[in-house]
């Protein structure tokens, strides 16, 4: 069983040796950790909570999660888990890292192989907790064909209700679609996307230098199956890689790190690599978006979309040279960002870009029959933890969205997620605000979202326009597929606000009439 | 044309209320047309530019307005801001006239009680275009009390489009002047309207209206100086009615009560010189006033000796008054009068004494050619209405005449306010166009009545009793007017005969009509209609070219298409988004108000201005050198320092030409500040032969930071049209932390102080010399 702690930097980086330092450390307590762990096996969990109180002693609270995920390493004492899944193994599994941008893509490929005795219905993945943390969205797949033949049937993936798994590992099950028989074997495709697991390091940068960042992860698949046979790609947004753990077999070869193939593997094996290399790639995250879509039966749906966006990188120190950034845009400022692409759907028109004081003027609007594409710029180029608010709005021809459905109810038919391409969302609300005197609103989400109702007023409404809120957290790019609100609309009810105006105004000159004709003066 | 004439042979009487009615709907809508007109050509601004606040002071207004919405009128009249005037903050709610932030934080919450989501932003930007169509439609009442309902739709038709207020009141020109002027005017119409009706009732509005006056603007001294300086008038010329007590008494007693309740007024409505010309006016009114009641219940003998006692009691009275005022007044510093006042009265005062109110362009006298820029046509039009306003001459039009004659004074000493002078010109001018066209047509129509009755004639109908002489028919015709005139409210029908004997229906009616051959006729038609469409193409030109650009984004036409600078916005959003909430941002005062509304920061100084010596430490920082300046400002807290460079794009009124400002203005509190030392052989220069002093100038350093790398070692300043003195050079206690894209905003970061580390063996060397400097320093910096 291999491990190495994360070694990193070339000798000239400065700060090398505080890390160095760190990492003394780390291996001191992991021996420790060792010997505790070979003479006490069974008492792994109590000491591992001893151990751990330890732990903290030397080390930062950042590198809490790793160490949190080393257990998973050793501390191999069961659950009921053990029992209960043993009897499927992974005969062969591939792992493809995506470290390009800032939101972290990975596919794995399985192919499960059952050998016990009754049949399974599901495939466990495990996820050491920090990642977990970040897993924005899972998705698995169940290959059936081959290769020329080859097709996807979408399968479902749920967090597993089992017991978390040694030293707080995550499951999540797949459920298959035909359970697997004995000695059955089925290939899946999982892939998921983790957010927030790149680690600016240094923490902070002058404006020439480029950001470099921090990649935590094992070299095996953590699994709480045998693995036979596995291998895990890295795949880097240049060729500037710091430094790399090494367990050996590993490459890398240009942009691509590779680990493995390793033989063999038992459950629960974990490695932890770290990868420390340049990624200059937009660290775009917005903080809030609050997207409200409001259903005007009178022919419109306006989408109104607040935005506060933050560069989530390394942070910017020291001053801002204007004259730099403008006269060497390929060293100066190379981590920051201007530009934004907004992918709106066609035929989208009153397209505004503003914030609170007023309106942003750069921005280009490309307006096609299959997408529109906005180009906005915020008022100044982002830097490292540099943010910027401002609001997108536009409007969508009803007919576009807008359906009826056979039981007569009508839905809207809109992309849930954040329209920025590449962008990270810490926190999303969707308010969908349906005309007044609609009733039985209900909503389809393929994930789950947080669904709360309000009420809004707005132009001459009495009873109020039901707005159903949706939230989520954590959403990146992938989640901006359709979503679905049902709800009952009678055609009279938009009527009402007419009928409203003309009788005021008929009241209006009625009084006046009345007015006239009167004589109120006391004299006569 | 002919429609009258077949009414004027058949005056049948069902046929005449038809008419009326007519006349009274086309009106209406003729009015409605022109609010509609006088709120769209103040749209330009927003279909050019964008929905947005301008310039700086709506800045302050708008921010003012949105903590009214958010917390309320009690909070409001109770904030004290501390994020302005640092450390010393600002009472606003007792500084400020309330009267524009009231009107659109109540347009605001109507607005929400009826489910109409508009945001305060929308509501502050359109509500001068709004009150400008009020403005036209109180214009509209005022000359139709002077001169008829003719006069009323011409005057508001040129009202809505003349540029002198166009510039005041677009879309986004979130200013005082926008609702004053409507309050000015209405004032003066509910005036005239007492004074012609003599009805309580509209004494008491022109109360309330005043009220209204004096929460929206300063100007409201002009009200209460020019109404008594009317009364006063009509008192000498024998005009003393009953009426004009009825429209004078109540507005004194009533006005100055609602005065003194606004916070910002108080008890300056009794105290200081501007309201004594009123005071001492209803004085004279009631003395004038017990004359003519005794005249009436005595015998004319007896009459005489009780007049002779009257006045000279009367002028020891008011003897003894006036010597009370003379010595209350004399004892003040001022003489009782406020800065912007005496400005007023002796034009070279302000910038003799004051450089902070000479310093602001919109207080220097305007040229000739800004008056007719800003009025245009109305200049040569004005003395053609003063000669029709004196035939005849009535209650009504001698206030408009001295109205006029006083508002061109004052717009001789400010330019900024030839918007008072612009109604009193649209007034005139539309009296005299009325007039032109009456006199016009009247010849046409005479014309055609003269062909019609030749034509009858001529077919050989001759009925001698039915021929009357068109004279007669002009005559009938006049009539008729008169009585359409005089039947303004269909409401007041009763009341109407009362007031038969208005002034100036008798005056008319002594009126030879005057008759000018027909073509001479037409042709003057012709080119008065001319006229009035070059004054209708100059006012749309100015709303759209001159007047409409909110001045925080500027546009520039090249050959590759427009251009937008937007760096003020981008670095109020850089220091709303990038700074911390305390942090404080020094700059020159003009962008105080800005500062604090856009980038919600805290400032040093603002346009405000209250505090002379304040804005002098600022201004002594920026002319200080670098140690001095950053002394300066370390004393005050500040944490970032703005200033404004026009240099890269040509952008003239950035710091640097402001500068001189800043040196006078500091100097005039801390005279280590001396103003030649900037200048070489008096003149302002920023090249090579610029002055030492003016080259080490924090001002100097902090524009023309790293300028010279933009254009490979030159250094041209476009404003300037010259390349700078010094070019390299670098900030040692200064730190460039945010340039915008055109560099027209450079924000610097104060650096800390340094640690003394290694002092120990030079320490024995530098203890002497520190100290030197240091109360040098001492000295200088007001703050220590």
């Amino acid at each position: 069983m291999s491990y190495v702690v994360g070694a990193c930097g070339g000798p000239n980086k400065p700060f090398c040796k505080k890390e160095g330092f760190v990492h003394c450390s780390l291996r001191t307590s992991s021996l420790t950790i060792i010997v505790l762990h070979i003479f006490f096996r069974r008492l792994g969990s109590i000491l591992s909570e001893k151990a751990r109180l330890n732990m903290e002693v030397f080390v930062a609270r950042s590198r809490l999660t790793l160490i949190f995920s080393l257990f998973a390493l050793f501390s191999l004492s069961s659950s009921s888990l053990s029992s209960s899944t043993t009897e499927l193994q992974i005969l062969t599994a591939e792992r493809r890292i995506d470290l390009a941008s800032h939101i972290i893509r990975v596919v794995l490929t399985l192919k499960v192989q059952n050998d016990g005795t009754s049949a399974a219905s599901d495939v466990l993945l495990a996820f050491p907790p920090a990642q977990a943390k970040h897993l924005a969205l899972i998705q698995a797949a169940e290959v059936a064909g081959k290769k020329r033949k080859k097709s996807l049937h979408p399968l479902d993936v749920k967090p597993s209700n089992h017991a978390d798994g040694p030293n707080g590992a995550k499951f999540y099950s797949i459920s298959l679609r035909n359970p697997l028989g004995t000695g059955g074997s089925v290939s899946i495709d999982v892939s998921y996307v983790l957010t927030q697991s790149l680690e600016p390091f240094p923490v902070e940068i002058r404006q020439s230098e480029p950001q470099l960042v921090l990649y935590r992860d094992s070299a095996l698949i953590l699994s709480p199956y045998e693995i036979k046979q596995q291998t895990t790609v890295i795949r880097t947004p240049s060729t500037k890689v710091e430094s790399f753990t090494r367990v050996e077999p590993s490459t890398q070869l240009r942009t691509e790190l590779k680990y493995g193939p390793y033989e063999d593997q038992p459950s629960f094996s974990y490695s932890p690599i770290l990868v420390h290399f340049e990624n200059n790639n937009p660290f775009a995250v917005v903080e809030e978006l609050v997207r409200e879509i409001e259903i005007s039966h009178w022919g419109s749906l306006q989408v109104t979309e607040h935005y506060t966006l933050v560069h989530n990188g390394a942070r910017h120190k020291g001053g801002f040279s204007r004259v730099e950034y403008q006269s060497r845009p390929t060293i100066s400022g190379v981590a920051s960002f201007k530009h934004l692409l907004v992918k709106l759907p066609p035929r989208v028109h009153s397209v505004y870009y503003r914030d609170n004081i007023g309106n942003i003027s750069t921005s280009h609007l490309r307006t096609g029959y299959s997408k529109s594409e906005l180009e906005i710029e915020p008022r100044y180029p982002l830097l490292g933890g540099w943010k910027a608010t401002f609001v997108i709005g536009y409007g969508i021809p009803l007919e576009d969205v807008l359906f009826e459905s056979d039981d007569g109810k009508r839905y809207l038919n809109f992309s849930f997620g954040c329209p920025i391409a590449e962008t990270l969302v810490n926190k999303i609300t969707n308010k969908v605000v349906l005309p007044e005197g609609s009733k039985n609103p209900s909503v389809v989400v393929p994930f789950s979202v947080e669904r709360r109702a309000e009420t809004s007023y707005s132009y001459l409404d009495i009873v109020g326009r039901p707005v159903v809120v949706l939230e989520k957290e954590n959403v990146v790019p992938e989640h901006n597929v359709l979503f679905q609100v049902y709800y009952d609309f009678h055609p009279m009810s938009m009527l009402a606000e007419p009928l409203m105006l003309t009788s005021v105004f008929f009241f209006l000159f009625v009084a006046a009439l009345a007015y006239i004709h009167m004589d109120i003066s006391i004299r006569k | 044309m002919a429609v009258p004439v077949d009414n004027l042979t058949k005056p049948t009487p069902a046929s005449s209320t038809l008419r009326f009615a007519f006349g009274n709907v086309l009106a209406f809508f003729i009015l409605l047309l022109i609010g509609v007109l006088a709120f769209s050509i103040r749209l330009f601004s927003v279909i050019k530019y964008e929905s947005v606040i301008h310039e700086f002071d709506p800045y302050f207004n708008y921010r003012v307005t949105q903590f009214l919405t958010k917390n309320g009128i009690y909070d409001f009249w109770n904030w004290f801001d501390d994020r302005t005037w640092y450390p010393l903050g600002r009472v606003i709610g007792g500084t400020v006239y309330p009267g524009l932030t009231l009107t659109a934080g109540t347009i605001w919450k109507v607005l929400q009680s009826l489910n109409i989501p508009l945001s305060v932003e929308t509501v502050c930007v359109f509500t001068a275009p709004v009150f400008s169509a009020f403005a036209a439609w109180a214009t509209y009442l005022l000359t139709k009390e002077v001169k008829g309902t003719g006069a009323g739709l011409t005057a508001a038709v040129l009202l809505a489009m003349v540029p002198s207020y166009i510039s005041r009141s677009v879309a986004g020109s979130y200013d005082n002047e926008a609702v004053a002027i409507f309050a000015l005017i209405f004032t003066f119409y509910l005036y005239i309207k007492t004074l012609n009706t003599g009805s309580l009732f509209y004494a008491t509005l022109n109360s309330i209206a005043y009220f209204y006056m004096v929460c929206s603007w300063g100007g409201y001294t002009f009200i209460i100086n020019l109404i008594p300086m009317h009364v006063l008038l009509c008192i000498v010329t024998g005009r003393y009615s009953s009426r004009l007590y009825i429209a004078y008494a109540p507005l004194v007693v009533l006005g100055t009560l609602l005065a003194a309740l606004v916070p910002v007024v108080g008890f300056n409505a009794v105290m200081t010189s501007e309201h004594f010309a009123s005071f001492l006016v209803f004085i004279v009114i009631h003395v004038v006033a017990l004359a003519y009641y005794i005249k009436g219940i005595l015998s004319p003998k007896m009459f005489k000796v009780a007049a002779t006692l009257v006045v000279s009691v009367g002028v020891v009275v008011c003897c003894a008054v006036v010597a009370v005022l003379v010595a209350v007044v004399a004892s003040s510093p001022t003489k009782g009068w406020s800065g912007r006042s005496l400005s007023l009265l002796d034009p070279t005062y302000a910038s003799k004494y004051i450089p902070i109110i000479a310093s602001v362009s919109e207080h220097q006298p305007p040229t000739w050619p800004s008056y007719f820029m800003d009025l245009n046509v109305l200049a040569f039009l004005v003395p053609a209405g003063i000669i029709a306003c004196f035939a005849p001459l009535s209650d009504a039009s001698s206030f408009v005449i001295l109205y006029l004659v006083m508002s061109v004074y004052f717009s001789g000493v400010m330019v900024r306010l030839m918007l008072v002078l612009a109604p009193a010109a649209c007034i005139m001018s539309g009296i005299a166009l009325s007039e032109a066209f009456d006199v016009f047509t009247r010849s046409i129509k005479f014309y055609i009545s003269n062909l019609s009755e030749f034509l009858q004639t001529d077919a050989g109908d001759t009925l001698p009793g039915n021929n009357v002489s068109p004279q007669n028919e002009v005559l009938k015709n006049e009539k008729k007017e008169d009585t359409l005139k005089e039947r303004p409210s269909r409401k007041n029908k009763k009341k109407e005969k009362e007031n038969i004997e208005k002034p100036y229906v008798k005056s008319k009616t002594e009126k030879r009509p005057l008759v000018l051959p027909v073509e001479a006729s037409f042709f003057a038609l012709f080119l008065t209609v001319l006229l009035g469409g070059f004054y209708v193409v100059h006012s749309v030109w100015a709303a759209a070219e001159a007047y409409s650009a909110p001045s925080i984004v500027l546009t520039s036409h090249s050959h590759d298409g427009l251009h937008v600078f937007d760096d003020f916005r981008e670095a109020y959003a850089w220091l709303s988004h990038n700074t911390e909430v305390d942090d404080k941002v020094a700059s020159w005062w003009d962008y105080g108000y800005q500062t604090t509304a856009m980038a919600n920061r805290t400032v040093i100084v603002d346009n405000n201005t209250w505090n002379n010596t304040h804005i002098a430490t600022v201004g002594t920082a920026m002319s200080s050198p670098e140690k001095a300046g950053w002394e300066i400002f370390n004393s005050l807290d500040v944490k970032y320092v703005l200033v404004v460079f026009g240099g890269l794009v040509g952008y003239p009124s950035d710091d640097i030409n402001k500068f001189l400002w800043m040196v006078r203005i500091g100097g005039g509190v801390f005279p280590h500040i001396k103003e030649p030392d900037y200048l070489r052989d008096g003149q302002y220069r920023i090249d090579s032969q610029a002055t030492p002093t003016m080259l080490n100038s924090l001002m100097y350093k902090l524009s023309y930071f790293r300028f010279v790398e933009t254009d490979g070692g030159k250094g041209y300043d476009r404003v300037r049209r010259t390349e700078i003195g010094k070019k390299y050079f670098k900030l040692t206690h200064f730190e460039e932390v945010f340039t915008t894209h055109h560099w027209m905003v450079r924000i610097y970061k104060l650096k800390p102080q340094k640690n003394r580390i290694r002092g120990k063996t030079k320490k024995s060397k530098s203890k002497t010399s520190p100290t030197t400097p240091r109360s040098g320093t001492v000295k200088k910096n007001p703050w220590h």
